[in-house]
């Protein structure tokens, strides 16, 4: 049998890719990827605990729900993307330095 | 017995190498296709979790939605970002990367702490549950069950969820737009 601890080391290792490519990414598509990743990390794990519910099914629920709340974070990131893109022609997000009056 | 299990430690197996692929990778298109491969993975541990409605909803809205959705950023984002990485650094682990490295680490090795010491197999409702039979059976009609929970008990957080949604659909559409006068 599948024991819990099984899943949650497999969602603590997404977890921790995630991480590594949210602080370590030098383009902002590669960072909102790694958010995906933690995302689905903490999904995993609401799944696997939800195996034990199966009348009130929180875990599943909850799973659900994240997933829509990341797909609308993700089509408003993109939306964001693309405008930093049309003003500063990158997506670096550490040359993304300046606010919008500054003209230098 | 034994055939679940192999194929779950596959589909881990997947699914954590491909994300380290995804990590990993110079070729940023590359990355992205991995990801779907990571995401099919996932969904076929959630489908070992008994949670096969999660795992349809996870097919149809990660790799049918949010994926093209990164793909068109990619294209409307110009063509240098598809291969100035490789320009950068030709070494797997630079010294830049270092503290994230570090830091990712650092953050397993407490997350497996924690889960170790927590032994989440032996809490007291999970041992309830698994005693009294309402853990989820192979067998039960779970689809069914999500369906009238979520027009029961769980209809606030669906009827927040909705809103939030036209929300991020009228914010989207707001901030890609053109912009006429400054």
């Amino acid at each position: 049998m599948i024991t819990l601890t099984d899943y949650l080391l497999v969602g603590a290792g997404l977890f921790c890719i995630g991480i590594y490519m949210v602080v370590s990414k030098s383009n902002a598509i590669q960072v909102l990827i790694g958010i995906e990743l933690m995302l689905n990390a903490a999904v995993l794990n609401l799944v696997a605990f939800g195996k034990y519910d199966r009348f009130g099914n929180g875990g599943q629920m909850f799973a659900l729900f994240a997933i829509v709340l990341a797909a609308a974070t993700t089509a408003v990131a993109l939306a964001i993307i693309l405008n930093v893109y049309k003003r500063y022609r990158t997506i670096d997000p550490g040359k993304v330095d300046n606010l919008k009056e500054w003209e230098g | 017995m034994t055939m679940i299990k192999l194929l779950f430690y596959a589909m881990a197996f997947i699914a954590l190498a491909s994300a380290l692929f995804v990590a990993a990778s110079k070729s940023l298109v590359r990355s992205v296709f991995m990801f779907f491969i990571t995401l099919f993975a996932l969904a076929g541990l959630y489908v070992l979790a008994m949670a096969d409605f999660v795992a349809i909803t996870q097919v149809v809205i990660y790799v049918g939605g949010i994926l093209v959705l990164i793909l068109f950023a990619f294209m409307l984002s110009g063509r240098e970002n598809l291969n100035y990485v490789t320009s950068v650094q030709n070494k797997f682990i630079s010294v830049g990367k270092f503290p994230a490295i570090l830091l990712a680490v650092a953050f397993l090795i407490v997350l497996i702490n924690v889960v170790i010491k927590m032994d989440a197999d032996n809490l007291s409702w999970i041992k309830n549950a698994v005693a009294q039979k309402t853990e989820i059976q192979p067998d039960s009609n779970m689809t069914e069950n999500i369906g009238v929970n979520l027009m029961t008990y769980y209809l606030l957080p669906f009827e927040a969820i909705s809103i939030l949604l036209m929300i991020a659909l009228i914010g989207a559409a707001h901030l890609s737009r053109k912009e006429e006068t400054a």
